[in-house]
């Protein structure tokens, strides 16, 4: 395809997100709304790179797609010997802030509490990414059948159970805002597992998110989180292989996109009164990397603070274990080892095991072989494993 | 507007001990408090009571009867209550309102309409 084509294609593909929203909330039904703007989009795929793109590209996709709905609602009634429902018209120029708002409530019909949290990220991924179910099956890897069937199932639920479209009142809002970031911060996560593409989608949600709730803290700390993790992208994989926050090229790093995620860090702190909002204080640990000149020069002391205020609202062995990696830096292997070995639960975690490995390489023991072993065994990634083969001179 | 069926997993009532009226009290406050959406329901009697039966080897089959309800777990299906709300948010709501959801759970299920 051609640059002129792509932009077209971009252009549909994010406008398309939008008129989805839109048709939805007109319509009442996921299903018939994605057929409808699928509809809309493969007419302005043909004919916009011919004729040139309308003026108000957003009014002729809605027109088009509400256009295609009600064709088919009417197929339907007549098969089905009933009166067609009323459909409301749609104005082809929507205020911005009811497409914001029609967003806003696709994002947490998706991420509703009522459907499983695999349904959740796919149909979020469907319907907000805009990726076809065989991409979401690729991306998420599934079986594309276990995939269509998954994806049907919740839209199913969604018409039958009628889940409702609507932003969550203010008092629900913090519990369904959780499940909404963790499914954002899953998709981003999924791009790292090969799927480029979906840390765009990760990103565009997060900055969504934000735009829709300005103030929260959740989603000011999320859209940090992931622009400061999205900055290092250029350095993080060399011919395909990941390599580690310590070997990566900084000069390499998207500067702005570490410039705005601090800035999102502070704003996330100046609105988190009294308890610290986990994605904010994450966010912040990865502004400490983010900032330093060189892996040396981390400042670990702000770094281990950082881990200590999460440990306050998230204590779990995986935040224990990644303090401790930063105690390594500080202190030295010894006190990090003790900190790692005294972890209970973690014998099936590959983690746990290439962390003991390496901080007992660095202490000159020969246990580390053994725990190399053990987290091969467990399933550490390739790339990983490695990795820790060269350090221990095994390669 | 769409209905609802509450169906109500918890432990078996015993009765004859004291719990039983204070259960039974709260109960009656959530049928008063939640009268407005409730078409209709039933408790029912305790799972030693229960018989389940099935045909084997499918239509015109073997009758088997057997003592004891169809799964047998510490929660069962003790009642449950049919539901007018608006959509599933709304009937969610109720069904928190539920004793039983305290300490057992509730499933909370579209009832088809026929008449759509």
């Amino acid at each position: 395809m051609t640059g002129a084509g792509d932009a077209v294609a971009r252009l549909v593909r994010d406008e398309g997100t939008r008129v989805l929203a839109t048709l939805v909330r007109v319509t009442g039904s996921v299903d018939l709304a994605e057929d409808a703007v699928q509809d809309a989009v493969v007419r302005a795929l043909e004919t916009w790179p011919r004729d040139g793109v309308p003026g108000n590209p957003r009014g002729w996709l809605l027109v088009a797609a509400r256009r295609r709905a009600v064709d088919v609602v009417r197929r339907e009634a007549k098969r089905q010997g009933k009166e067609a429902v009323a459909m409301p018209d749609v104005d082809p120029c929507p205020d911005p802030v009811v497409v914001r708002d029609d967003l806003l409530r696709l994002v947490f019909t998706c991420c509703h509490p009522a459907l499983s949290l695999d349904a959740q990220v796919a149909l979020a991924l469907r319907t907000l990414g805009g990726l076809s179910t065989a991409e979401v099956a690729r991306g998420l890897l599934v079986p594309e059948a276990t995939m269509a069937k998954r994806l049907t199932r919740a839209k199913q639920k969604i018409a039958q159970a009628r889940i409702p479209y609507r932003v969550p009142a203010a008092e629900e809002l913090p519990a369904r805002l959780a499940g909404v970031a963790s499914t954002v911060y899953l998709i981003f996560n999924e791009g790292y597992t090969g799927r480029v593409s979906l840390l765009d989608e990760g990103v565009r949600l997060a900055r969504l998110l934000v735009s829709l709730m300005p103030d929260e803290p959740t989603a000011l700390g999320l859209l940090a989180l992931v622009l400061l993790q999205d900055a290092r992208r250029p350095a993080r994989f060399a011919s395909g292989v990941p390599v580690l926050l310590s070997a990566q090229d900084r000069s390499s790093w998207d500067a702005s996109l570490i410039k705005e995620g601090v800035e999102l860090v502070g704003r996330g702190l100046r609105r988190t009164p009294s308890v610290p909002n986990a994605y904010v204080v994450q966010a912040a640990v990865a502004a400490c990397h983010d900032l330093a000149p060189s892996y040396e020069d981390t400042n670990w002391d702000a770094v281990i603070s950082w881990y200590d205020v999460l440990l306050s609202v998230q204590d779990t062995p995986v935040v224990r274990l990644n303090r401790a990696a930063a105690v390594a830096e500080r202190d030295g292997p010894s006190s990090a080892l003790a900190l790692v070995d005294a972890l209970p639960g973690l014998d099936d975690y590959p983690w746990w095991h290439a962390s003991r490995a390496e901080l007992l390489h660095r202490l000159g023991s020969r246990a580390a072989v053994e725990a190399l072993a053990r987290a091969v065994e467990t399933g550490l990634p390739a790339a990983h494993v490695a990795h820790l083969q060269h350090r221990l001179g095994q390669r | 507007m769409p209905q609802y069926a509450a169906i109500i997993y918890a432990s078996d009532v015993d009765p004859t001990r004291p719990e039983a009226a204070d259960l039974m009290k709260d109960y009656n406050e959530f049928g008063e408090g939640a009268r407005a959406v409730i078409r209709g329901g039933a408790a029912l009697y305790p799972t030693a009571t229960a018989t389940t039966v099935r045909v084997t080897g499918g239509k015109g089959g073997d009758l088997v009867t057997s003592d004891g309800p169809y799964a047998e777990t510490k929660e069962a299906l003790t009642g449950f209550y049919l539901l007018e709300c608006a959509d599933l948010d709304e009937a969610v709501k109720v069904a928190a309102r539920i004793p039983g959801a305290w300490d057992g759970a509730i499933e909370v299920r579209p009832v088809v309409d026929f008449g759509q």
